[in-house]
């Protein structure tokens, strides 16, 4: 295959992550939005590392596989903790810093 | 020839089960479909030559973000009596929003060809990344795993039970 196909493919998952963030009322709903999205970035990085007989790639993808996985927790950790304190996670009732 | 149906197979999967994340109407389902994806994803990466980030992905991704994702909805969402709508009253606009997105990246992909000579694949892959993570990467290596223990006190902290 080429390269061109695996980045189409990257973006189109990249797409359809984005519409979930901005179309999800759950706070859940939206990182797993984030989740599609930083997941379509990861192919982006190791098609080029693969294309280009690279291995530096590779290592960038680990880290933000990591990075992804401790977002992830801290995020979950904030809903949790919304949940507590205003018992909802409708993003849209989270007005907290409105005034 | 198989690489190519083995593609176009992992491509229409994470396609379908990207687009069950986003517009399933029960959030579990979500998760679910989530975790096909990326499932489908590791297989991506195998047929890219990288087995070490393929395992990854299934022991970090799919293993475990599902797993606290489904903690996080256990623990928030009613899943009896009424439910709101999943989706807000935007989703017009959010489609044309990630359309416009998905046109602009495209046609610049496709504008100028990425001639890049196909090498071969590394002889071996795991290696040559464990290799570089302790000799050229250890810093930034040492400082993810800094990350990660204030991610995980972080997390520790929100967590405590309430005095």
């Amino acid at each position: 295959m080429p390269l061109q196909a695996f980045l189409i493919l990257a973006a189109v998952l990249f797409s359809i992550g984005l519409f979930g963030v901005m179309t999800r009322r759950n706070t859940i709903g939206i990182l797993l939005g984030i989740e599609l999205m930083l997941n379509a970035v990861n192919i982006n990085l190791i098609a080029f590392a693969r294309f280009r007989g690279d291995i530096v790639g590779m290592i960038f993808s680990v880290f933000t596989i990591c990075i992804t996985v401790s977002e992830a927790a801290l995020g979950l950790a904030i809903v949790i903790l919304l949940f507590r304190v205003r018992r909802t996670v409708i993003a849209d009732h989270l007005d907290l810093l409105k005034g | 020839m198989l690489e190519t149906i083995a593609f176009w197979a992992l491509a229409v999967v994470l396609v379908c089960s990207a687009l069950a994340v986003v517009l399933s109407k029960n959030l579990f389902h979500a998760v679910l479909w989530l975790a096909l994806a990326l499932t489908g994803t590791a297989g991506i990466f195998l047929l890219l030559d990288a087995e070490f980030l393929a395992a990854v992905q299934l022991l970090l991704y799919a293993g475990g973000i599902i797993t606290i994702v489904v903690f996080a909805i256990v623990v928030t969402e009613r899943l009896v009596g009424e439910r709101l709508s999943q989706t807000n009253r935007r989703i017009g606009a959010g489609a044309v929003v990630s359309i416009a997105m998905l046109v602009a990246i495209v046609s610049s992909l496709l504008r100028q060809p990425l001639e890049l000579p196909s090498t071969a694949a590394p002889e071996n892959v795991t290696q040559a990344v464990g290799e570089a993570v302790l000799t050229r990467f250890v810093l930034p290596f040492e400082l993810l795993a800094l990350l990660m223990l204030a991610a995980m006190l972080g997390a520790i902290y929100f967590a405590r039970p309430e005095e």
